[in-house]
């Protein structure tokens, strides 16, 4: 049976929500899933990686070095496939993610597939086959490997339901301690400055309002601030809005800003490029208001509003705001 | 101190042309693009440049930019020169033409005792026709340098280069020691603008090329690690429901009164 492992995250000591998307991933092509956390304090969230479906759990940890920056976990990694030879590797598609893939990839001289959407397994080659968007999403690829893994493959968020867990599954942890040599770690961390912008998440909130280059300014977005609010939600924007600086990048939805799969996804003045729309996909109903009745939004949304923001949005907010009132 | 930076850029398809412009074999499911179609500087790359200009703009910088490929638009690989780059070197082959990201950081890291001295590479962060984002983590490795992914700022001071790396929320600062290998974002702001004095003088430079033979790269060894099957068009099966009005605010209250009616809020 393929073996396949994968590179876990956890969340304040929760496995994460995308690594149990990459247990559901691994386990449409295989019951052989093993997978690997970095930290030694690891035991509930190795326990909740064999519920969702993993066989075997790796702790890695490390003697010497406790700051796990990606040049550390390169390292570690490689450390562990000199032990193990699975024959897919599967990761998810965060910055993180992104970074350790074409690195590790590099090290083992293998191949790897970025931002796909689903794996399958060709019964010939018994080699992985990812489909993934290219093209800012115009296009779907289907992409194999030319040689035998370990091949790695990125999966993007919100591309598989999580499977539902099971206390009665069993499996194996590991823990495996090995040094990381200072030489392996050459970028320094000096600080971090977060943003909190207060408010609902943007990852979790179950409504989304969006507001694209059509508002025209920075101003509008407080209205949309003031909906999203209404509906316990939380604004967006397009790369158009955050480029122009109506709004911090940090809103930012698309290819190369935020993944978010809200209950509902408003668009106003946003002309649904395929680069914006990668970022929402996940969306269960989306809005869109815009003036032209042709741009693409109106393909990808469930319902759409013809017309100028201007005018529809004040009407609509007021009635939102009557309808929950009564 | 005058550093010496090399920018790597790819021409892509112009992301925005239409769609008309691809064209998928039925057999070989295989994507070309149609002649005419306009081509461009990865945005991305262009945003390099710029992170680039502005250091040339601050410390003092020769700026050398790189691009590898084949069937070049000159007009359009010579942007960069006209936004006031220095030097424009061309690895152009017929053998560079459909090559995963791992063959191209290949080439790249071959290339680069002929581009000569380079204290900092960038790049930027994925070019937008195959999204891979690979070629600068996968170049690091091979040239055993830290690449530091998605700056929004980049400074350079006493041999040391710092970026802010944009992170999902806010951002961090990191260092490493030169040479190292940064990749920039659009958050890093705007390309500037060609000047009409920077057209004039790109139109008088020429850029050096160099063939695989040049490099001493055997086309045998290009082969891919990546096979692609076939290319498709996602199929978009969503039916928009279109609310219609007499005026605006009309359309603003039924679409009100259709989620709710609908329960989606
Ligand atoms: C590699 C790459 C990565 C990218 N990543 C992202 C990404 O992560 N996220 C992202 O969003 N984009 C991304 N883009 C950019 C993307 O291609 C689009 O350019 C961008 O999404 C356009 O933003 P927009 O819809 O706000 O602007 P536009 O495309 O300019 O659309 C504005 C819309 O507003 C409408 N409008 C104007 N005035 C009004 C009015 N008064 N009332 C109602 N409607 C009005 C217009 O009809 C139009 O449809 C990326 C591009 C590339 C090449």
């Amino acid at each position: 049976m393929t073996e396949i492992l994968i590179l876990g995250e956890q969340a304040n000591g929760d496995l994460n929500s995308l690594s149990k998307e990459l247990l559901a991933a691994a386990d449409s092509i295989s019951d052989n899933i093993s997978i690997a956390f970095l930290g030694n304090d690891n035991r509930s969230v190795a326990e909740d990686a064999i519920r969702y479906g993993a066989s075997k759990v790796y702790l890695l940890q490390s003697k010497l070095l406790n700051d796990w920056s990606v040049d550390t976990r390169v390292a570690a990694y490689e450390h562990l496939l000199g032990k193990i030879s699975p024959s897919v590797i599967l990761l998810g598609k965060t910055q993180i993610g992104q970074d350790i893939g074409p690195r590790l990839a590099c090290r083992l001289g293998v191949g790897l597939s970025q931002d796909s959407i689903s794996i399958a397994l060709d019964p010939k080659t018994m080699r992985p086959v990812a489909t993934r968007p290219v093209l800012g999403g115009r296009m779907i690829a289907k992409v194999s490997f030319a040689e035998d893994g370990p091949n790695i493959i990125v999966i993007r968020k919100g591309s598989y339901d999580i499977n539902k867990p099971n206390d009665n599954n069993e499996g194996d942890i590991q823990e495996i301690t090995f040094h990381v040599e200072q030489s392996d770690k050459n970028i320094h961390h000096i600080q971090t400055i977060l943003s909190d912008p207060g408010g609902v998440k943007l990852e979790n909130a179950p409504v989304i309002v969006a507001g694209g280059r059509g508002l025209g300014g920075p101003e509008p977005f407080e209205m949309l601030s003031d909906l999203a609010k209404l509906l316990g939600g939380s604004v967006g924007a397009s790369r158009a809005a955050c480029d122009a600086g109506w709004i911090d990048h940090n809103y930012q939805i698309g290819l190369t800003g935020k993944n978010v799969s809200p209950a509902l996804y408003i668009t106003v003045g946003i002309s649904g490029a395929s680069q914006h729309m990668a970022g929402c996909s996940g969306a269960k109903f989306i809005v869109a208001i815009n003036k032209d009745p042709d741009a693409n939004i109106f393909k990808e949304a469930s319902l759409g509003a013809v017309g100028d923001w201007e005018k529809i949005l004040p009407s609509f907010i007021s009635t939102v705001k009557d309808l929950l009132e009564t | 101190m005058k550093i010496d930076i090399t920018v790597f850029v790819k021409q892509v398809v112009d992301p925005d042309a239409p769609i008309s412009s691809f064209h998928i074999d039925p057999t070989s499911k295989q994507l070309s693009i149609k002649p005419d179609t306009p081509f461009i500087i990865n945005g991305f790359d262009e945003t390099a440049v710029e992170a680039a200009l502005r250091l040339k703009d601050s410390v003092g910088a020769n700026i050398t930019v790189v691009s590898l490929g084949y069937n070049f638009v000159m007009d359009v690989i010579k942007k960069p020169l006209s936004m006031g780059a220095d030097n424009l070197i061309l690895l152009q082959d017929a053998a560079f033409q459909n090559l995963d990201s791992f063959t191209t950081a290949k080439i790249l890291s071959k290339a680069v005792s002929t581009i000569g001295n380079t204290d900092l590479f960038i790049c930027g962060r994925q070019a937008s026709d195959w999204d891979n984002a690979q070629v600068p983590l996968v170049l690091s490795e091979l040239l055993g340098l830290p690449c530091l992914t998605i700056a929004k700022n980049i400074r350079i001071d006493n041999n040391t280069v710092e970026i802010e790396k944009v992170l999902p929320e806010g951002h961090e600062v990191i260092q490493a020691k030169l040479p190292a290998i940064v990749t920039v974002s659009n958050e890093l702001g705007e390309p500037r603008y060609a000047t009409l004095r920077g057209i004039m003088s790109a139109g008088r430079k020429t850029p050096s090329i160099y063939t695989a033979k040049d490099l001493n790269i055997d086309t045998a060894d290009l082969s891919p690690k990546l096979i692609i099957e076939e290319i498709s068009v996602p199929n978009s099966d969503k039916k928009c429901e279109m609310l219609s009005g007499d005026n605006s605010i009309e359309i603003g209250r039924k679409l009100a009164l259709k989620l709710r009616e609908s329960r989606i809020f």
